[in-house]
């Protein structure tokens, strides 16, 4: 069994803390913990929301005293199944093009590589959906190689275009809408991460696995359009088709 | 013609919220929802609604409003401003009316809020509600997302607010009475999930200090200023969960309250949260307000938060009808206590208003 704390967050939110640091192990608990607490539909329970290292349970204290559901927390943990593999997994296109990449030379001088091997390594690297945060529908992408490792931007950008493929730290991620970015922008994806209308949905879940694809810049713009059209349609757990580099 | 309310000038920050969407912040999509859930369910007793439905939500300047349906009862309730009542669109000047009451206004009548005084919110409730699609459940405007209430953003000159009745019911207009919507001068808090962050030095500061909420505040979080609280721990904090009411310490060390619009995940150590009970008062709180921190148990919390959920449950029974003059007049003898036996009447007949209320 993990070792784990229970702490308090107020009195509506706990939060099941597995360690302080981004790591596959950590959260592999945590989104089994979750999945537990979601089978068992503990009547005061309004949601889960898992991160790297803890689940925040949000309840009712109306209907569930702290006392109850660390108790039942504590039940669940003691004979835990750990899931490995439970989320879908994912081919997105992704394009490097250097004309949408406004930081990939960057990132290949700081990490001593050649653009065209950031984009193998970043590409060949399947992720793991850690949570997502932030913002609806960013989901945060780890680990990226420890070869593309850098900081972030000292100074965020203000606005960057929906789509942009950006990493830092050891995360990368796709900025499902136009908003500030602190992180590197190594190229964009054509596909819609946040889908706003008719009812706001989003792309990946915790524990879903991601491995980014390759496009030309002519087939990334067929793929906008596609998207802009709403006939652009990736399903998971298949190859993504009609590539053409 | 849709029956609908026109927004001829929209204050500074006008939307429509209702009390939010829970159960999505696992893909990133905020609660949202009121500032002032308190307000926003006594602005919905007054004109017969059920306690959650969407209302416009004020912060600091009120909108100017055109009535575009035969008639409607609103109600407004929160800090306190003019609120004005004009004939027409080219009238210069109406009648003034106090908040805390529902009011039935006729086609082409403009209602116009001025500044909010004493405290940043209120809510205009109109009854029967608007007719808009709910996103997720709920009819909130979440900015930043763009979606929710009227098109996703905040309200405009010109924009025409749909309303599910083109008439008011017969019903009596009505007053609210004893009800608590101060802002606060002391919010309480649970300390964690990181107060083990905070030297004891820092956790001292935090507690014994006083902080005025700063410009910068929105309907995300409310940002202070004041003595900065010392973390020694001030290393890379790795994100997690965030809990209403969360108090986060950034690397300048001053507090940020998390509200309505909070994002679902965070990476700055979180000291405290605030109490539940007492997130309604701090949405009430204005730029420049002081406050203290104090800190309870748990327990403490959990039992204020019963306390608070009663008196939730009780809005309806604080409200008063008005009207006719000698109704307002039976009133005034019924509360100086001068005509006993005009008491049981009077209560049957509340008792009955009551149990026609959703």
């Amino acid at each position: 069994m993990s070792e784990y704390r229970v702490l308090t967050a107020g009195d509506t939110a706990l939060v099941v803390e597995f360690g302080d640091c981004i790591d596959r192990r950590l959260s592999t608990w945590v989104l089994s913990l979750a999945r537990a607490l979601d089978q068992i539909r503990l009547d005061g329970i309004i949601e889960t929301v898992p991160t790297y290292r803890s689940l925040i349970v949000h309840y009712d204290p109306l209907r569930l005293s702290a006392t109850s559901l660390t108790s039942t927390i504590t039940t669940l943990m003691a004979d835990l199944r750990v899931h490995e593999d439970v989320g879908r997994k994912w081919h997105i296109p992704a394009c490097y093009d250097p004309s949408i990449a406004p930081d990939l030379d960057y990132v290949a001088a700081e990490c001593g590589l050649t653009p065209r091997q950031v984009v193998e390594r970043h590409s060949g690297t399947t992720y793991h959906v850690y949570m997502i945060g932030f913002m609806p529908g960013l989901a945060y992408l780890g680990d990226v190689p420890a070869e593309l490792v850098l900081p972030r931007r000292p100074s965020p950008r203000e606005l960057v275009p929906p789509g942009s493929l950006a990493i830092a730290t050891t995360m990368t991620c796709v900025y499902p809408v136009e908003c500030p970015a602190g992180w590197h922008l190594i190229g964009r994806s054509p596909v819609e991460f946040l889908t706003r209308r008719p009812t706001p949905t989003t792309l990946l879940s915790p524990g879903d696995q991601v491995v980014f694809t390759p496009v030309s810049l002519r087939e990334y713009q067929r793929l906008l359009g596609m998207a802009a059209q709403g006939i652009l349609k990736i399903a998971p757990n298949e190859d993504f088709l009609g590539v053409a580099v | 013609m849709t029956p609908a309310i026109h927004v001829v000038a929209p204050g500074v920050m006008t939307t429509i919220q209702d009390l939010g969407r829970p159960g999505h912040q696992r893909i990133g999509i905020p609660v949202g929802g009121a500032l002032d859930p308190v307000s926003l369910r006594a602005a919905n007793a007054l004109v017969g609604n059920v306690p959650g439905a969407g209302a416009i939500e004020i912060l600091y300047h009120g909108p100017t409003l055109a009535i575009e349906a035969s008639d409607v009862r609103m109600a407004f309730v929160g800090a306190n401003a003019v609120i004005e009542i004009l004939p027409d669109a080219s009238a210069s000047s109406g009648e003034r009316i106090e908040s805390l009451r529902s009011i039935r206004l006729q086609r082409g009548q403009i209602v116009k809020i001025g500044s909010l005084a004493g405290s940043s919110v209120m809510y205009a409730a109109v009854e029967g509600g608007f007719d808009i699609q709910p996103v997720l459940g709920s009819v909130s405007t979440y900015l930043r997302g763009g979606f929710g209430g009227f098109k996703g953003r905040a309200l405009r000159a010109g924009d025409q607010l749909p309303l599910r009745r083109d008439s008011a019911s017969d019903q009596a207009d009505h007053m609210i009475e004893d009800l608590d919507i101060s802002p606060p001068s002391r919010v309480r808090v649970v300390l964690g999930p990181q107060n083990d962050y905070f030297s004891d030095q820092g956790l001292a500061t935090f507690l014994g200090s006083s902080y005025a909420i700063s410009l910068a505040s929105d309907r995300m979080g409310m940002k202070f200023e004041g003595p900065a609280i010392d973390h020694p721990k001030n290393y890379n904090f790795v994100s997690d969960g965030i809990a209403p009411g969360s108090i986060q310490v950034p690397g300048n060390g001053l507090p940020i309250i998390l509200l309505a619009d909070r994002q679902t995940t965070g990476g700055y150590p979180k000291i405290a949260t605030v109490i539940s009970a007492d997130m309604p008062a701090v949405g009430r709180l204005r730029f420049g307000a002081k406050i203290t921190f104090e800190s309870v148990t748990i327990e403490a919390a959990q039992a204020a938060y019963r306390e608070f959920a009663v008196m939730l449950d009780g809005i309806g029974d604080k409200l008063v009808p008005l009207g006719r003059t000698d109704q307002d007049l039976t009133l005034t003898l019924l509360h100086s206590n001068l005509v006993s036996g005009v008491v049981d009447a009077y209560e049957g007949a509340l008792h009955a208003v009551r149990s026609i209320r959703p």
